[in-house]
């Protein structure tokens, strides 16, 4: 599953604009995701973001990381913590991963404590809506896109099918979801911000769900320059990808200009071949 | 845009991290040269997301900011909200955002200031689709187009 995370979102959903003409296509956009969601049952959800200066800031900027604790707290991000339930984790899982990913030559940062910001909360709030406790565990996953140079395509796409081998030697047999989340084209800052790329949005989701490797070809510069220069968080889109089978099956798209100052796309893909399941 | 003016030269001593890094038009973007310059703004920044900090920087900006090394030019940017200047100064928008939150203040508002646009202006272009990447690629095309 992929989707943005604009913090307008979170907002929305927390002062109960929902309803209201400007919000309502945005949320209309997730009813057959939620459906989707709530059907599937995940065991757990995979949660691919970048950390808006929240957990980390310049003093630490880890590349790729993954939270292994027990739980994590909403980050209070200058307004006071989301009021959403706390994040509860699955560190046997994570724990796991992690030996896997890096015994696979990705040099990851293991995080037992940290707040969690809008980047991970509003997708969850997108597909799993206001429930007093989210209704599994959640590994999150912070990828650097704040300071240049953030992982390429190219390495996130490799990263994500070293987590669907991980995932895939794991005892246990376990229903997971990767969300790979962020974008699309915006730009916050300076001059050029309101920045809307539509064109470019297009072909990416077209190239992503049949081409990824064409998509993990794009350099940091065509990001920026194409689709503004916070439009690279769509890189974090390339390792849910990698996770996947070469052959998906696209289920659902939404595409909604504006929210806020971003473009938000959302993508739902299913592998092709269904992987064997062990009797639960 | 100013079409006739050219593209401003370089930071002094700033090194481009690669070819192309600097030319996207209306854009700073943040990397480890930046990040050393803006460290202090943006540690301050941080500072500001526990409610007791809040509440010491409203009481006295000035003296609040005194705690942080940050040089002169960066404090007055502070104070003044000049968000555009900020970045210039190494300050990273997602930093940023904890101060204009604290303010009260959403991206849009703030987005809409940085393009010199009334919040209102901002919100109808995006409402049409947002800002064009038409004409907005590049400095050097924008300056050869003249």
């Amino acid at each position: 599953m992929n989707c943005s995370h604009v913090p307008a979102i979170g907002a929305a959903w927390d002062q109960g604009k929902t309803e209201t003409s400007y919000w309502a296509p945005i949320f209309r956009g997730f009813e057959f995701s939620k459906k989707w969601i709530a059907d599937l049952k995940p065991d757990v959800v995979i949660l691919v973001y970048n950390d808006h200066a929240s957990a980390f800031s310049v003093e630490l900027i880890p590349t790729l990381a993954l939270g292994c604790a027990a739980e994590f707290k909403p980050a209070d991000e200058g307004w006071g913590p989301r009021p959403v339930p706390v994040v509860k984790g699955h560190p046997e899982l994570a724990a796991h991963i992690a030996q896997s990913v890096i015994l696979d030559e990705f040099d990851l940062t293991i995080v037992n404590k940290m707040d969690v910001d809008h980047g991970l909360t509003v997708p969850l709030s997108l597909m799993f809506g206001q429930p007093k406790e989210w209704p599994c565990r959640i590994l999150p996953l912070p990828v650097n896109v704040v300071q240049y140079p953030p992982p390429t395509g190219h390495r996130c796409y490799e990263f994500g099918k070293a987590i669907k081998k991980a995932v895939e030697s794991y005892h246990e047999d376990l229903r997971i979801v990767i969300f790979g989340t962020g974008g699309m084209s915006h730009q916050l800052q300076g001059k050029r911000a309101g920045l809307i790329n539509a064109k470019f949005d297009k072909a990416f989701l077209d190239n992503l769900v049949k081409n990824p490797r064409k998509v993990a070809k794009i350099p940091f510069l065509e990001y920026v320059r194409e689709a503004g220069s916070e439009a690279i968080e769509l890189v974090m889109w390339l390792i849910s990808r990698g996770a996947l089978e070469n052959e998906v099956r696209e289920v659902y798209r939404f595409y909604h200009v504006p929210c806020s100052n971003t473009a938000l796309g959302h993508l739902i893909l299913e592998n092709k071949r269904k992987t064997k399941r062990k009797k639960r | 845009m100013a079409a006739k003016k050219k593209a401003p030269p370089p930071q002094k001593g700033r090194r481009e991290p690669i070819k192309g890094f600097d030319d996207v038009p209306g854009t700073t973007l943040f990397d480890a040269q930046r990040s050393r310059q803006g460290y202090h703004v943006n540690m301050f920044c941080m500072s500001l997301m526990k409610p007791e900090n809040r509440a010491e920087f409203r009481a006295d900006e000035a003296a609040y900011l005194k705690k942080f090394p940050m040089t002169e030019e960066q404090r007055e940017a502070v104070l003044k909200r000049d968000w555009n200047r900020m970045i210039e100064l190494g300050g990273n928008i997602y930093f940023l955002s904890k101060l204009f939150s604290s303010d009260g203040l959403s991206f849009q508002y703030v987005a809409a200031e940085m393009t010199g646009l009334t919040q209102e202006q901002y919100a109808e272009m995006m409402l049409k689709g947002g800002r064009s990447i038409e004409g907005n690629r590049s400095k050097l095309e924008q300056e050869k187009r003249g």
